[in-house]
């Protein structure tokens, strides 16, 4: 395919023939841009989902050595630790199909969505940090769930190393009101179904929870919200300046700006991007308690008599410092991953104890039309730095999309088909037609083939809440 | 001064908005720029009405990152001040570093009247391009949505 002047490491692309063929041109100069940031490790790789982003393609994954590397924001997005949940229950679905409506209406009612939507929780003075620093921790020692929640989330909901004196003002103004939001875009809360024959791997299934007749689940995708935009958009501005004079970096795509890790501005920029990846966690953890209200009270049994329990919290748009071995040797790297899925495999240590023989569960989310995917972590996903896909990926930009679907039209069209949409804004919900987006099938099969992680169930979607 | 600048959403980067803002000053382009963010904002920016005034002003050695940083302090004010704003007169000073002011107007955002569309994450410098063609000035603009 070619290279480019500076590529430090080869561009390493995952997918099927169809999946690589759809992908725009621009993945494949953003990948090889990629390649040039200094300390990378390996190759810079991209998912089977990956379409064209700004600095990393979306799908993109570059694991830096972080005492020789830079940190780059470009590498992890504007909406920190962004990520999926995947919540189990009892329930059946001709036991919720009857009061499908009801339930996607008060969802729709509870967890605030769309531009503007403030949440519930009103934290006291000074509170906003202690979310920063604890992650999914505050929000239980608040009461929004339980110990075991936190055990199903990645790092168990709070990362060290969080300093809320290297965030901003206004990243603060715009966090303390949003706990418990969803926001717009592609985010969404879902109502879906585990058919039996969507079942690919029952023994996995059973594991993750999974694997009960026409088993009814949760999912939801969200992440830092306005606080995670502000951290990525503050810090940018303060490489892009120092980028060129004081560490001498070339700035080759401004959305690549980057800092060596350990400069005084690299470490700041890591102690707020993990704020901001905590006040995901908790914003996650604030929703899921809502949800376990909200099905509770329209179906009249405990959250625990419906077995809301959940599978699992995982962030796809991060930067971890992790331990990968690399031509044989154990080494500390730092791994970005944009709109890419940590995959960690059976017997890693920092999966909970249940998930041990597993490998971690993977959250593939798919289009509000067709489905998502429950994957698992594999052995063989070291050569990805034990990453994979995260999404179906789209295939086309949302002004395209939005010249032809009609967001009311869509609605219908879907409510016909059994889909139940309630979506802040049709325009949006126009942008985020199935159309827009890559086969989640082709995806999650693609990742199994490349040796990424391998395939649990598929879940069709039933009821969704939208931004 | 700077009304009668315009606006177009352009394909642009799959998951994000894009479009290009012209005028015949920098002050038009500026003023352009914040009207495409308001409609990528809301699907009724007409129906914004002048109840607070704003008024901002930056200084910067480097255009683009100064439409940058205009883009996005509009984006702070709506998220965390819930107000959608238009431009009402902007001046540009190019002597020695670009000095922009801008005075706004607007309210508090009102999904019922204002239509909500998309939230609008950041301004980013993905493709960020501000030129001078002739007496035409051209900005290419992403948002992360």
């Amino acid at each position: 395919m070619g290279t480019r002047e500076g590529m430090r490491v080869p561009a390493r692309i995952f997918g099927s023939e169809k999946l690589v063929g759809e992908m725009d041109d621009q993945v494949f100069v953003q990948a090889a841009n990629v390649a040039t940031l200094p300390g990378i490790v390996g190759a810079s790789l991209v998912m089977p989902d990956a379409h064209w982003g700004y600095g990393f393609p979306i799908g993109g994954v570059a694991a830096i050595d972080p005492d020789l590397g830079v940190i780059s924001p470009g590498g992890i997005g504007f909406d920190i630790n962004c990520g999926m949940r995947l919540v189990r229950s009892d329930l059946s679905w001709p036991e919720v199909e009857p009061r499908l409506t009801e339930l996607v209406d008060a969802l729709a009612a509870r967890v605030p969505a769309g531009v503007g939507s403030r949440g519930f929780v009103r934290l006291a003075q000074d509170e906003l940090a202690e979310v920063l620093v604890e992650g999914a921790r505050w929000a239980v020692r608040r009461g929004f769930g339980s110990a075991r929640d936190l055990e199903y989330t990645e790092a168990g909901g709070c990362i060290a190393g969080a300093r809320p004196e290297r965030v901003s003002e206004k990243a603060l103004e715009r966090g303390k009101r949003q706990i418990g939001t969803l926001g717009s875009g592609n985010h969404y809360l879902e109502i879906q179904v585990l058919r039996p024959e969507a079942i690919v791997d029952a023994a996995l299934a059973r594991a993750f929870g999974l694997g009960l007749p026409e088993q009814v689940v949760v999912m939801f995708h969200c992440g830092s919200r306005g606080f995670g935009h502000q951290v990525a958009t503050d810090y940018l501005d303060s490489f892009l300046r120092a980028m060129p004079g004081k560490f001498g970096l070339q700035i080759i795509d401004r959305e690549l700006a980057c800092a060596p890790f350990h400069s005084e501005e690299g470490q700041a920029y890591f102690a707020a991007m993990t704020c901001a990846a905590n006040m995901a966690f908790a914003n996650r953890q604030v929703i899921l308690h809502r949800i376990r209200e909200v099905l509770s009270d329209v179906l009249g049994r405990s959250a625990e008599e419906l077995g809301l329990e959940m599978v699992y919290d995982v962030a796809h748009n991060i930067a971890k410092l992790e331990r990968h071995r690399v031509e044989g040797v154990e080494r500390e790297l730092l791994v970005h991953r944009k709109g890419a899925t940590r995959a960690f495999p059976p017997g890693h240590p920092e999966l909970p104890a249940a998930y041990r023989e597993t490998g971690q569960p993977v959250i593939l989310g798919g289009s509000m039309e067709t489905g998502s995917y429950l994957l698992a972590g594999v052995e063989s996903g070291a050569k990805s730095f034990y990453s994979t896909a995260h999404g179906s990926g789209r295939t086309m930009s949302r002004t395209r999309a939005r010249k032809l679907v009609r967001g009311k039209q869509l609605r219908e069209q879907m409510a016909q088909r059994g889909i139940v949409v309630r979506a802040a804004s049709l325009r949006g919900l126009a942008e985020e037609a199935g159309v827009a987006y890559k086969s989640v099938d082709e995806v999650a099969e693609a990742t199994e083939l490349a040796g990424l992680s391998r395939r649990v169930a598929r879940l069709v979607p039933v009821g969704n809440v939208k931004g | 001064m700077s009304a009668g600048g315009s606006f177009c959403f352009v394909e642009g980067a799959t998951s994000d908005l894009a479009f290009t803002a012209s005028g015949r000053s920098l002050a038009e382009v500026f003023h352009a720029a914040a009207e495409a963010l308001l409609a990528a904002t809301v699907e009724r920016p007409e129906a914004i009405e002048p109840k607070v005034a704003r008024s901002l002003h930056f200084s910067d050695s480097d255009l683009e990152l100064l439409l940058l940083r205009f883009l996005n302090e509009l984006i702070y004010l709506r998220d965390a001040e819930d107000l959608v704003l238009r431009p009402r007169r902007i001046d540009c000073r190019t002597d020695g570093d670009i000095e922009l002011t801008a005075e706004l107007a607007g309210e508090a955002l009102d999904p019922a009247r204002h239509g909500l569309a998309c939230d609008v994450k950041a301004a980013t410098a993905h493709g960020l391009a501000l030129t001078r063609t002739g007496e035409a000035w051209q900005a290419s603009v992403t948002l992360d949505v």
